[in-house]
């Protein structure tokens, strides 16, 4: 049942047009991006070279693509997640979910895998543009197999809080400016707070991201995007029952 | 320890029994018991009691505002009541919603349409999610799209069909898992009046083989395809009987006469079955009768033997919505509250 929901979901996704462009811009940005900084590590490679130690490719190049893929997707992420349950109310869609033999559950994990599998698809052109470098010199496997774990967990939490924000009201573009506000709000508490112990930056899904960027893998930054994920997913079938409850 | 083995088969077995159930298709297919629920402070639904029975169409009549959709909502799980029971095919719905949604099939007041997919990746949606094996799914979709007349328009998205064919997508959606009981709101509202032939007899061909529960505030609906009746008024359940009787309800019947050649007044009165003659005029007058009596077959003959000159007999119905409209103000006047 939850693969039927996400495989829907998909469909719906393709189906509409706004889908292309937006897979279209972004590829434009990450491949604009790569080879800008591509052609800038060209320019200062014969520098670096002078040095002790020198940063490889993958350091100077991967690990800012990753970065900037993150940020743009706290951004997109809530064009996406807006439409999941808030356009199903609106157009009156939901009445089918709710009268159907499904549990909360089931609609909820449905969704959200079915946009994962959808940012997933689209994210997977970072690594393949970064092992296209493969071919003229080597890479380190392990910064980007970290660099990969860390987007599709900060990618989880968007799309779980943006379902969530989603589930919230009938308006789409409530959804998308709400679930915006959210995570900018959490990224500025993060930028604003200049000690380095504060508790805002432990908010911040896009600071816990920073150690995957760096290709360190650590479990205390993957338990918080599980818990974060998963709270959000939690109350997205709280609040869907409530639908049942208060009408 | 012991005990707790006891206790276990017994959840076991109480656990079987609706399934069983619901494989030997029980008469009554659909029962709600004392319904309530309130919005906020205001409650709108007070103790709604209804059954239906296998081959059955219920009409559930009334007022915008009365509370139809709100009970529909109820009975199909969208919406949870505030105390009461709803059993499905005898599987209780609030205690076993999965398994009672099986049987229930739904067409809400807006037709829930994927309307960027095409109708027949739609219906094929709608049956693996109310738990269609995919190995039966084109057989079922086959029976959905020749039942409901779409199969010129399967391949076609749902957005460029016209309001007709979206109508009858939901109702597809509704039917294709063959549910026991199938739930409509308001089903004919905004079509056009061929469309509205066509979807009326599909509900009667529906009303055979399943039980179907419609609600509308079109009293014609009721007439042509409905075998029962509740009316519904301010969340209550007023008024319930069979849709033929309630065409009888509170009837008197008559029909004007116009005879050149009058006899005396109390010639007519004295006909066998007539109640009551009014005179309108010197030729024109206003016989009255009970309803299963009708005397114009003697009235007829009485004219022709002894040249009476008749010149115009009308039978005259008392139309449904006069008979909506007294049974609601009855109801208004013993409660004091106005419709």
């Amino acid at each position: 049942m939850i693969r039927l929901i996400a495989r829907r979901e998909l469909r719906s996704l393709f189906a509409m047009p706004s889908t292309w462009f937006i897979l279209a811009i972004l590829q434009f940005i990450f491949a604009w991006f790569f080879l800008a900084r591509l052609e800038a590590f060209l320019e200062i490679q014969p520098q670096l070279a002078q040095l002790a130690n020198p940063p490889g490719v993958t350091v100077t190049l991967a690990a800012p693509l990753f970065f900037t893929a993150g940020f743009l997707l706290m951004m997109l992420v809530p064009m996406f997640t807006m439409r999941l349950i808030a356009e199903e109310r609106r157009n009156q869609t939901l009445a089918l979910l709710l009268s159907s033999p499904l549990s909360e559950r089931h609609i909820v994990l449905g969704k959200f895998f079915g946009l994962m599998s959808f940012l997933l698809a689209l994210t997977v052109m970072l690594p393949a543009m970064l092992y296209t470098l493969a071919l003229g010199t080597t890479l380190d496997h392990g910064l980007i197999l970290s660099n990969c774990i860390g987007l599709i967990l900060l990618t989880a939490s968007y799309v779980a809080l943006g379902l969530y924000v989603s589930a919230l009201t009938s308006q789409p573009v409530i959804a998308a400016i709400g679930a915006l506000a959210v995570l900018i709000g959490l990224w500025l508490a993060d930028m604003a707070a200049t000690a380095a112990d504060s508790p805002w930056h432990q908010l911040s899904p896009l600071y816990h991201f920073q150690n995957f960027n760096a290709g360190l893998l650590d479990s205390s930054d993957a338990a918080f995007f599980v818990l974060f994920t998963a709270f959000f997913l939690l109350l997205t079938m709280k609040r869907l029952h409530n639908n049942r409850v208060y009408g | 320890m012991r005990a707790h083995i006891l206790g276990y088969i017994q959840d076991c077995l109480q656990l079987r029994s609706p399934l069983t159930l619901s494989n030997a298709t029980p008469e009554i297919t659909l029962s709600a018991r004392k319904l309530t629920r309130s919005f906020g402070k205001q409650q709108v639904i007070h103790d709604v009691t209804l059954e239906l029975k296998r081959g059955e169409v219920l009409g559930l009549l009334g007022h915008n505002g009365a509370g139809k959709s709100t009970t529909l909502q109820m009975l199909t799980g969208c919406l949870l009541p505030d105390s009461g029971e709803i059993e499905i095919c005898g599987i209780n719905l609030l205690k076993n919603p999965a398994q009672a949604k099986a049987h229930l099939g739904y067409l809400p007041e807006t037709a829930p349409l994927y309307r960027e997919l095409s109708v027949a990746d739609f219906l094929i949606f709608a049956a693996r999610l109310r738990g269609i094996e995919s190995a039966e799914v084109p057989s079922a979709l086959s029976q959905a799209l020749q039942r409901c007349g779409l199969d010129s328009v399967k391949n076609k998205i749902i957005s460029t069909l016209s309001k007709g064919y979206q109508q009858r997508t939901g109702i597809a959606q509704a039917i294709i898992h063959r549910p026991a009981v199938i739930v409509l709101d308001e089903p004919t509202v905004g079509l056009d009046p061929a469309q509205i032939r066509d979807i009326r007899r599909l509900i009667r061909e529906l009303g055979n083989t399943s039980s179907v529960i419609l609600s509308t505030h079109l009293l014609s609906e009721v007439k042509n395809v409905c075998d029962r009746v509740e009316i519904m008024q301010h969340g209550k359940l007023i008024y319930g009987d069979t849709s033929a009787r309630m065409q009888n309800y509170g009837q008197v019947s008559g029909f004007p006469l116009t005879l050149h050649n009058p006899p005396a007044l109390s010639e007519l009165q004295n006909l066998p079955g007539v109640s009551e003659v009014e005179q309108l005029s010197a030729t024109q007058f206003r016989i009255l009768h009970p309803a299963d009596n009708n005397p114009s077959g003697i009235l007829l003959s009485q004219a022709a033997q002894l040249g009476w000159q008749l010149e115009q007999l009308t039978p005259l119905q008392t139309s449904l919505e006069d008979i909506f409209v007294q049974i609601t103000d009855a109801e208004a006047a013993t409660t004091g509250v106005l419709p």
